[in-house]
């Protein structure tokens, strides 16, 4: 017991004389907060539109001035030729073009039905999928004001009879960051902890002193206790101040038990020591520690859901993520943080995370060697 | 400059057992005053039949040796001769292929843990933390050992005095000259007194008066009654030792004491001696 408090004393001596560490700890997660949490949204604000009026008409320029009106979009070029807006597109610069044919008017009047063409810049799908849902909703704005102008009001009513008034819970705003920092939260604790402990243990290989440790008496599991836990504690802290920063300056809501939100965090950061350890323990260089992390890390965090919701992946990718630590953190820290969950909530991803850090950890320590 | 205030305490304050002036006085003193140590014929460190190979490749072929208690035990050989490979057997930081080895009356194989109590390690690579302080490097080695935090700080002070370190305390290992650090690395590595210290290559790349001043370490502790187990290339060094073994290609072709050695191969140094062995080992290839 002892044996490891003087290791736990060194270790923390060796990250504070770091003259790199004091950065790490306390500016990169601002940053991350501030950068990622503004930049990584999906919300889509000025839809770069060319508009092919050819009717000319004063029913195909209010449905121009609904698109000019919408904070959505923005109309960048007019012109009469296909052409020239199909080149805009490849410019890319814009990334959906509106055609009103002639006649559009006439026809509306006539016939009661009318054709407009959208065509979208659909090179990433999910952000096309979006730009269409919006130009459908602006479009059927503009046919229900049709509607209240060209007929009775009677009428009217019995065409309305159906209304759907949708109540967002858990983000009645549907804030963008209320749903991002939770996340950015995670990868934050994922990247301190996973990154130091990888390199840490490999450092020791590098420089030769793991030699010097291993004719000593110590056991396996004292040190390596000693090792991981100085990047537990840092970890936690780590979180601590991001909920902090969070707090202030996006008033994200906590809505659940702050006990949960750190008793979770803390099995998850054994987790995640556990991978950095194991690495460590198949490394001979802090350069291939670094790359093997990485390489774990990229997959851990673009299968997360974080950016992309887990439910929308094929079966198997959702089979993969079942061993993605990542993953059941970000689900618990948003169930706790949004929705308030409790621990009976939570408890399945709890329990994963439980066996999964015995189960790393244990693999680590026995992959470890002293002898070899 | 510092140091070099350091350097000139040591040389003055403490008793320099072999006179540091004279180059080769020390040794025949050494020798003459061998018998003042507890060197007996209780064997301390006994390896029958030891073998370790790498693949095909054979570091370590049946060797067999004793090391008696107390004594300085050279262990010589050219470069890739299977000496560290021993060494790191010895003290249980790999595992044998096969064999026998008995180290301070323990089995290396099943009593792995004891034998760490009872031995202390230096290697050719650097074994301080750098960015701890000199203080710190002592704490850390001396808490993982088990030794209580007040005998930690009684033990550090005698041997920071020893080596005339008291003022460099809080500096850091980074910013100390190399001969300094070997010093305090020995130092650290016996900090347990352990009953046998092995040296792997402790004195490379350091100048003479350094390595002199290192040596002069060496026979303090062996006259406290630790037994010494040391690798090394430079051959004035092997005539400090009370016996030496030579490996050539894993296997050992000579253990003597230096002055039966150079009788037995009609040599008058054992730089002679250890050319004529290996050139031996050129002539089988």
């Amino acid at each position: 017991m002892n044996t490891i408090l003087f290791i736990i004393q060194k270790e923390f001596i060796q990250v504070f004389r770091n003259r790199m560490m004091m950065p790490i700890i306390f500016v990169v997660p601002i940053v991350q907060l501030i950068i990622l949490v503004h930049a990584a949204t999906f919300e889509m604000k000025n839809i770069k539109v060319s508009v092919i009026d050819l009717d000319m008409s004063s029913s195909s320029r209010k449905m121009v001035s609904k698109f000019q009106g919408s904070p959505f979009f923005l109309v960048k070029h007019t012109s009469f030729s296909e052409k020239e807006a199909q080149t805009e597109m490849k410019k890319g610069n814009v990334d959906l073009i509106l055609q009103i044919p002639y006649g559009f008017e006439r026809r509306l009047v006539k016939e009661n039905t009318a054709k407009v063409q959208v065509v979208v810049n659909a090179i990433n799908g999910a952000s096309a999928g979006l730009i269409n849902a919006y130009t459908t909703m602006i479009i059927l704005d503009f046919n229900r004001e049709l509607l209240i102008d060209w007929l009775t009001p009677g009428m009217l009513a019995a065409t309305q009879n159906i209304t759907i008034s949708t109540s967002y819970w858990y983000n009645p705003k549907l804030n963008y960051k209320t749903y991002m920092v939770p996340g950015i939260l995670c990868l934050l604790v994922t990247i301190i902890s996973f990154l130091l402990s990888g390199m840490n243990i490999v450092r020791e290989k590098e420089i030769g002193t793991i030699e010097q440790i291993n004719v000593t008496p110590i056991r396996k599991v004292e040190f390596i206790t000693g090792k991981l836990m100085p990047f537990w504690i840092i970890a936690l802290f780590e979180l601590a101040f991001g909920l902090l920063i969070g707090k202030l300056l996006f008033s994200i809501p906590i809505i659940g038990s702050l006990w949960l939100i750190f008793l979770s965090a803390g099995v998850y950061i054994f987790v995640i020591l556990g991978f950095g350890l194991l690495i460590s323990t198949m490394t001979n260089t802090q350069q291939q520690s670094m790359l093997v992390s990485f390489f774990f890390m990229v997959i851990f965090i673009l299968m997360s859901g974080l950016f992309t919701s887990i439910e929308s992946m094929p079966v198997w990718a959702q089979n993969l993520d079942r061993i993605n630590p990542i993953a059941y953190f970000i689900r618990i820290m948003r169930m706790v943080m949004l929705k308030g969950s409790d621990f009976h909530d939570i408890r399945e991803s709890f329990y994963s995370l439980v066996v999964y850090a015995v189960a790393i950890i244990s693999f680590a320590v026995w992959r470890y060697r002293k002898v070899t | 400059m510092l140091y070099g205030a350091y350097e000139y305490r040591k040389l003055t304050t403490s008793p320099a057992p072999f006179g540091e002036g004279a180059g080769g006085g020390a040794i025949e003193q050494r020798t003459a005053n061998g018998e003042q140590r507890m060197t007996n014929n209780e064997n301390i460190i006994t390896v029958r039949n030891l073998v370790k190979k790498f693949g095909h490749f054979v570091a370590n072929d049946h060797l067999n040796f004793e090391v008696r208690k107390g004594e300085i035990f050279g262990f010589l050989g050219a470069n890739g001769a299977g000496k560290t490979t021993t060494i790191r057997i010895l003290c249980g930081l790999s595992y044998p292929t096969s064999g026998e080895v008995n180290v301070a009356g323990l089995d290396i194989y099943r009593q792995r843990n004891l034998v760490k109590r009872n031995i202390g390690y230096m290697s050719q690579r650097f074994s301080l933390y750098d960015d701890l302080t000199v203080y710190e490097n002592i704490r850390f080695y001396a808490g993982i050992y088990g030794l209580g935090r007040k005998e930690i700080v009684t033990k550090a002070e005698v041997l920071m005095n020893r080596l005339g370190l008291e003022a460099a305390r809080d500096k850091l290992i980074r910013d100390l000259p190399q001969g300094w650090k070997q010093k305090l690395a020995f130092s650290v590595a016996i900090i347990h007194d352990p009953k046998i210290v092995f040296l792997d290559e402790p004195t490379g790349g350091v100048d003479p008066i350094t390595r002199r001043q290192f040596w002069n370490l060496i026979f303090e502790a062996a006259r406290e009654g630790i037994t010494i187990f040391v690798t090394t290339h430079y051959m004035d060094e092997a005539e400090y030792c009370d016996r030496v073994t030579i490996m050539v290609d894993g296997k050992i072709s000579a253990l003597d004491t230096p002055s039966e050695l150079k009788k037995t191969y009609a040599a008058a140094n054992m730089n002679e001696v250890f050319l004529k062995l290996a050139r031996t080992a050129i002539n089988e290839e």
